[in-house]
């Protein structure tokens, strides 16, 4: 007889093996490990990824890429209030697409029942991690009370753009952004070169600065390897 | 041996191509890459199901390739039962193209198996005439089992006999895994695996073997275990407002099939013969028998009975829609129930020791439940891979819940699936933020200024990537040129040209 299902969630929760350090971690793309203290994303935590510069210099991108590890492995996620996020793309980075689903418009009020903290709390319950940008008129307690949540439910929300009034574990920035690949009138964006840096509390509170492919020419996320070794890759940038 | 019910079974061969209205010429229903049914001109020329998309169009040039689209299935099966019903109520629907009814009463009463199953060819025939020259054929056998079988031989096997009638039949009749082991071990045929003891097949092969042991004896698979639950186990939700619109019902109706299957599942029974039943504003009550397929895993479930019950909302409400006559309902669906006829033990599956990722997927669903109700059921999707050329083209958004088919539902012909080729599609990297409406744009000068905002000098551009959609069709038709453009902030566009009018489609965040 096969119904397990009514088993108390009490003695699921007792019964399963204590939790290593290790695995208080979700996996991400090994090119971001250096960017992260712990190298992965540690559970009960929230990050926030934006631009130094313009908008549209690769924020976006690099939150996705945070969470593609942890999709292929099986964490599911969901995106709130990111109604132009490119669904391709992130598929191309590695996320799943049939385990993120997607609020795109939570409701009017963000503190009220259905907006948008509601929602993130909702799915905070539920999901690994949790990408979320910010509404206008998001208050400083609704905050405070979803940094309390991710703890108590050992989930990561990862914050893009701005708006976000509390202090984060992680400070994903990105500080500039080059474009490989496209000349004056030929070529194609094959791949772009962003330099992010990574700040935050305890750990992360030594500043830490990576250069990235963020995609690579092949697709995905890579390390910038040593430039002198491979001087070619300078000169098409433009 | 008597213990089979007698049973007529209505079976429209190759429906899924019917039901696409494609069964005159050389077509084939995909799914998963692999064909699932034919049509008869497409099986001449070598088609079969099983094979790749390419293998099928290689023996048959100018095939017609569609996705499978199971709601449209029972849609259009929807007529047909109706005719059926004509003779006796308890139709039952085994699946879209297949239904059954016990033949004890109407027998009688139309003068034996034979007189009804030619009256029930005729009036199918008179029904299906209608959507496309379906044919159909009647079988009767004691049994659900040896009937289908029967259908697919036009015949009506004589009481008692199904035994003998099912045993030239091949293993793999019974489906699962089971026949690949029966036919190593040298059991080709039911009549062989019928002759053993049915003690020795139960113990070698377990619950499984018993139940294929059972159907080759000609009976019933259920029977010792099916009984009537008692009333309690039915759910029932009254709409106040009155649902007219299908998404609004169909979100209802998978609550409730959630609700049922907890319940049923708190008793350690899963359902085989579930009725639907619904109210409609101006008192019509519609009622249909849908069968859930106990063999296989994904035939049964909760989603799996969601589905059907949306299948048939569908049905009843699109042919209101569309019909002139016939039982059609009118006004908002009011009341729908779903009553679980028959259940059995649930001997299926075992979840994950440490509850694992289907106890995940079980929290996340229920955390998007409620965000949907808050919401409404539009407001969670979730992301297909699709076929288009514009990066907004490239996924659909599928509301939660819904059942993901590979296809666009119900589209005709054509080269409607995702796969390449896609000519004059950007190349890949895929833009990280594609506007929802794209944002009007001014191009001056080797300057670019988005939205009203600052002008920024334009660094590098490639393309352009021309683009004449739809040149058929004058509301739908688009002719344009796109631009890959990078501004000297590092920020690059996915700009498209009309004229001398720019629209921003997609940024590379």
């Amino acid at each position: 007889m096969a119904v397990v299902a009514p088993l108390s969630p009490e003695l699921v929760e007792r019964a399963q093996p204590v939790a290593l350090a290790g695995e208080r971690l979700l996996p991400v793309l090994p090119a971001l490990r250096p960017l992260l203290p712990a190298g992965g994303l540690r559970r009960g935590s929230v990050v926030t990824v934006g631009a130094a510069g313009a908008a549209g210099t690769g924020a976006t991108s690099l939150a996705l890429s945070l969470l593609a590890a942890a999709s292929a492995e099986g964490s599911w996620g969901a995106a709130v209030g990111l109604p132009a996020l490119g669904l391709a793309a992130a598929a191309e980075l590695g996320v799943v697409l049939e385990r993120i689903p997607l609020v795109a418009s939570p409701g009017p009020e963000p503190g009220g029942p259905g907006g948008w903290a509601w929602v993130v709390a909702a799915l905070l319950d539920a999901c690994d991690v949790v990408l979320a940008r910010p509404v206008r008129g998001l208050r400083a307690a609704d905050a405070r009370r979803l940094t309390a949540r991710v703890r108590e439910r050992a989930g990561v929300l990862v914050v893009v753009g701005d708006g976000w009034s509390e202090p984060a574990e992680i400070r994903l920035t990105v500080v500039s952004s080059t474009w490989e690949g496209v000349g004056r009138g030929h070529g194609r964006l094959r791949a772009r070169r962003v330099e992010v840096v990574a700040g935050g509390r305890g750990a992360a509170a030594r500043e830490r600065r990576v250069a990235l492919w963020l995609p690579g020419p092949e697709g995905g996320v890579q390390e910038v390897v040593d430039e002198q070794r491979r001087p070619h890759a300078r000169r098409v940038v433009s | 041996m008597s213990s089979a019910v007698r049973t007529l079974v209505v079976w429209c061969p190759d429906w899924p191509v019917v039901a696409a209205g494609l069964c005159d010429r050389p077509a084939a229903v995909l799914e998963a890459g692999r064909v699932v049914a034919c049509s008869a001109p497409a099986r001449v020329e070598g088609v079969a199901r099983g094979l790749r998309r390419r293998q099928a169009e290689a023996r048959c040039p100018g095939l017609v390739v569609v996705d499978h689209d199971p709601a449209g299935d029972a849609r259009a099966f929807e007529p047909v039962v109706a005719a059926v019903e004509a003779f006796t109520t308890g139709v039952e629907i085994v699946r879209p193209g297949v239904c059954a009814l016990a033949t004890r009463g109407p027998s009688r009463y139309f003068g034996g198996d034979e007189a009804l199953a030619a009256r029930v060819v005729a009036a199918v025939a008179a029904v299906a005439g209608g959507a496309g020259g379906a044919e159909c054929r009647v079988g009767v056998a004691d049994g659900l089992f040896a009937a289908e079988r029967a259908a697919r031989r036009g015949v009506v096997v004589p009481v008692g006999a199904s035994a003998a009638f099912l045993a030239d039949f091949g293993v793999s009749t019974l489906g699962g895994e089971l026949p690949d082991l029966l036919v190593r071990l040298g059991i080709r045929t039911l009549g062989q695996l019928a002759m053993l003891p049915a003690p020795a097949v139960l113990a070698r092969f377990g619950p499984d073997g018993a139940v294929a042991h059972r159907l080759a004896r000609g009976l019933d698979e259920r029977p010792l275990a099916a009984r009537v639950p008692p009333p309690d186990l039915a759910v029932t939700v009254e709409l106040d407002p009155p649902a007219d619109r299908l998404e609004t019902a169909a979100f209802v109706a998978k609550g409730m099939a959630d609700r049922l299957h907890e319940r049923l599942a708190a008793d350690g029974l899963t359902a085989t013969l579930v009725l639907v039943e619904a109210e409609w504003e101006h008192g019509e009550r519609l009622g249909r028998r849908w069968r859930l397929d106990g063999q296989s895993g994904s035939g049964r479930g909760a989603a799996a009975l969601a589905d059907r019950v949306r299948w048939q909302l569908d049905g009843w409400m699109s042919a209101a829609s569309v019909d002139g006559d016939a039982e059609r309902p009118s006004g908002g669906l009011t009341l729908l129930r779903l009553v679980p006829e028959e259940v059995r033990a649930d001997d299926g599956r075992q979840l994950g020791f440490w509850g694992g990722d289907r106890a995940a997927a079980e929290r996340v669903a229920r955390a998007l439940a409620r965000v949907q109700g808050m919401l409404g059921p539009e407001a969670v999707v979730v992301a297909v891979p699709a076929g288009g050329r514009s990066p907004a083209e490239q996924v659909r958004l599928v509301p939660w819940g819904e059942s993901l088919p590979g296809s666009g539902a119900g589209s005709s012909a054509s080269s409607g699936s995702g796969r390449p080729p896609w000519p004059g599609r950007i190349p890949s990297p895929a833009p990280a933020v594609v506007h929802p409406v794209p944002v009007a744009a001014e191009v001056a000068g080797g300057r670019l200024s988005v939205a009203g905002g600052p002008w920024s000098a334009v660094t590098s551009w490639a393309g352009p990537w021309p683009l004449d959609e739809r040149w058929w069709d004058a509301a739908a038709a688009r002719q344009r040129a796109r631009w890959q453009v990078v501004t000297a902030d590092g920020v690059a566009h996915l700009l498209s040209q009309h004229g001398d009018r720019w629209e921003v489609e997609a940024t590379y965040d």
